[in-house]
């Protein structure tokens, strides 16, 4: 629908090159005809709301290579030590580690739990499906913080603050609402239809969603595997009621850090997590672009 | 391919409830080995439930299923070795034509060399040699219908069973298909049960056809006895055009408006005498009578005069408002001498039955119990 317009700014910017920017106010937008002058507010709250949402996130990186001692934005010199002492103490080894193992642990328990729950609410011909529905998306509902404050104490009786277990445990079910929702989503646009003739053709219940469902929902069950992730090692207030030396998280060590030394080394790890967080999603927009093309 | 060993089909007393609904109502139907059975109804009427209770997907409250001698009630779908083409072909996209036409011999742990010759004799059973490493998304309608039904067949299933197939295609290439299918089935010999709503592909395939409306099964015949003696006003209704006018039983003769009306000798379901007995006037079987014509008195007679008609084409139709009240509409091929002949807007004509062609139909519903049917699909019984 815009090969039109497009069509047109090709010609018009040849002919009459001198008034360009004149002609591209007074040209239709979209198909209603709009002109881009009076599209000229829409545009500046565009980039408004997309500064907003960007800054604050870029703010740190410029802060991560401060030679100072303290958190200052802008930096008055510059320098790569807060990497070095990001890398060459154990304490925030250690944390990474635990954030890295809990979320990969996370993603295991989360995900075919999640596709096993989507796929039997989906088919599932029970009035109560719904409201089970709405039990497994709850703790996306209840305030974090008493999750965790409930965690605690369960876990006091159950022994498992303070361990791997309990951490994998708590976020699993912190996970589990927002990759439920992703496979179901993904579940609505398959043809169920594909794996009843699946199971006609000859293969069990089991077989046929293996071999004909999985496959074609792999991208739902994938972008569930990767929020599951990213719910487990962003999250830092139950972090913070459970676990303690040894087993605390990244984030959570970068939230006591920031409370009791402002240095510079938690920008350092910002800038890091923002740089893996990007190319993870950079690399599952271009995966996921490429597999469609190809389906 | 090779012909297929069929199998006959046993139905008894199938009864499906979803809540307080019955979706099949006490379902009793034999298939006969070999036979193109139709199942024919209106959306909701259950015949898409009773092909889900064959193919294993629907497990009915009560009855029992045979596949030959063998009750399957309780197999699960991947054990009845039962062929499925669903509406929307249900192609796998994630595979090639070839991988989904061999998908049901993969599962059978069937050898690879075997799967690949076996699979380009199904394409060719299907017209579509060369077609293996086809993208599904690259194939047409009716090329999609093909493979559907290659995969369907390939691990010669002796029972296939067919959901609306044809109803994603456009006209043209869903009539090819109609003749096309009753080849294949012809060349096969599979038991199949096919489901439509569409009556005119049912009467064009059907050795048989079921009539199904809220969850019973009306009428079993051949497609001719279903048009020309339908069970009950459902079936005269559902299946071409009718419309039906009452009969009055007099000295044990049906009557019309007092006149005693002449009918078929022969079917065993003109019940002439049976009160309530409704006369069908289909537009194709009534003709605009002149005393010229020679058999003048083989013909049951009605008086009426001319509304409005319509040009279709091939055919034009007059609607005819009779002395009672009863609308009719005639139907006439369009030849330049018809056309001429036609009676004008607001004359005065008399319509012929031939008395071959006149047949009563019982004015009850076939189905006992379920008289609210007459209401909604009686038209043209006025009170």
């Amino acid at each position: 629908m815009n090969t039109a317009p497009r069509y047109m700014a090709g010609r018009m910017s040849g002919r009459i090159s001198g008034r360009f920017s004149g002609s591209w106010l007074s040209r239709p937008a979209s198909d209603t005809q709009v002109t881009h002058r009076g599209r000229l507010w829409l545009y500046a709250l565009a980039a408004l709301i997309m500064i907003f949402l960007v800054v604050p996130t870029l703010i740190v990186i410029p802060m991560s290579f401060s030679g100072s001692q303290y958190l200052e934005f802008p930096p008055r010199d510059w320098s790569m030590r807060w990497y070095d002492n990001y890398l060459q103490t154990s304490e925030w080894m250690t944390a990474t580690w635990v954030s890295i193992k809990a979320a990969v642990l996370t993603v295991l328990v989360v995900t075919p739990l999640a596709t096993m729950a989507a796929y039997g609410l989906y088919v599932s011909q029970l009035k109560a499906a719904r409201y089970v529905f709405i039990l497994l998306i709850t703790p996306m509902m209840v305030p974090v913080i008493l999750i965790a404050i409930g965690v605690f104490f369960a876990y006091t009786r159950l022994r498992l603050n303070n361990t791997m277990l309990g951490l994998v445990l708590a976020h699993s079910a912190l996970a589990l609402p927002l990759c439920l929702i992703v496979i179901s989503a993904g579940l609505k646009s398959y043809d169920m239809n594909q794996e009843r003739v699946a199971r006609s053709l000859g293969a069990s219940r089991l077989r046929a969603f293996m071999v004909i469902t999985l496959p074609q929902i792999r991208f739902s069950v994938i972008t569930g595997a990767l929020l599951a992730f990213i719910v487990s090692f962003d999250e830092v207030i139950v972090a913070l009621f459970i676990t303690g030396s040894g087993m605390s998280t990244i984030t959570r060590s970068m939230f006591l850090a920031l409370r009791d030394q402002i240095d510079p080394t938690i920008a350092a790890i910002s800038t890091i997590l923002i740089l893996i967080t990007t190319a993870a999603l950079v690399a599952a927009q271009i995966f996921g672009r490429t597999a469609q093309k190809k389906s | 391919m090779q012909r297929i060993d069929a199998l006959p089909i046993h139905i008894r007393a199938v009864t499906k409830t979803y809540g307080a609904v019955y979706a099949l109502d006490g379902v009793d139907l034999e298939v006969r080995s070999g036979e193109f059975l139709t199942l024919l109804g209106p959306s909701g009427s259950g015949k898409t439930t009773l092909l889900m209770v064959l193919a294993g997907f629907t497990r009915p409250d009560a009855g029992s299923l045979k596949f030959g001698d063998a009750e399957v009630i309780r197999m699960p779908p991947h054990r009845r070795e039962v062929g499925m083409v669903f509406q929307n072909y249900a192609l796998f996209p994630h595979l090639d034509v070839a991988a989904n036409i061999g998908f049901p011999l993969k599962l059978r742990g069937i050898d690879k060399n075997d799967i690949h010759a076996r699979v380009e004799s199904a394409l060719a059973t299907v017209q579509l040699q060369g077609f293996g490493d086809r993208r599904i998304h690259q194939l047409s309608g009716g090329q999609k219908q093909r493979v559907a039904l290659a995969r369907a067949i390939i691990f010669e299933p002796r029972i296939l069973l067919m959901d609306e197939p044809l109803s994603a295609l456009d006209k043209k290439l869903r009539e090819h298909m109609q003749i096309e299918l009753r080849r294949l089935h012809e060349q096969l010999g599979m038991t199949t049960v096919y489901v439509t709503h569409d009556q005119r592909e049912a009467l064009t395939m059907s050795d048989r056809i079921a009539v199904i409306n809220h969850g019973r099964l009306i009428q079993l015949d051949d497609p001719r006895a279903i048009y020309d003696h339908p069970a009950d006003p459902f079936v005269a209704n559902f299946i071409g055009e009718s419309v039906l006018l009452p009969v009055e039983i007099i000295d044990g003769k049906p009557c019309y408006r007092g006149r005693p009306l002449q009918v078929a000798a022969g079917h065993a379901r003109d019940d002439k005498t049976t009160p309530g007995a409704l006369l069908m006037l289909r537009p194709e079987r009534l003709v605009f009578m002149d005393d010229a014509r020679a058999d003048a008195a083989a013909y049951n007679r009605f008086d009426g005069v001319v509304g409005h008609a319509v040009y279709q084409g091939e055919n034009f139709v007059t609607y005819i408002t009779l002395d009672d009240g009863h609308e009719v509409a005639v139907r006439s091929v369009s030849r330049k001498q018809s056309l001429a002949a036609a009676p004008p807007p607001g004359s005065t004509v008399t319509l012929g039955l031939h008395r071959d062609e006149t047949a009563l139909i019982p004015g009850h519903t076939a189905a006992a119990g379920n008289n609210n049917n007459d209401a909604e699909t009686n038209r043209g019984h006025k009170p």
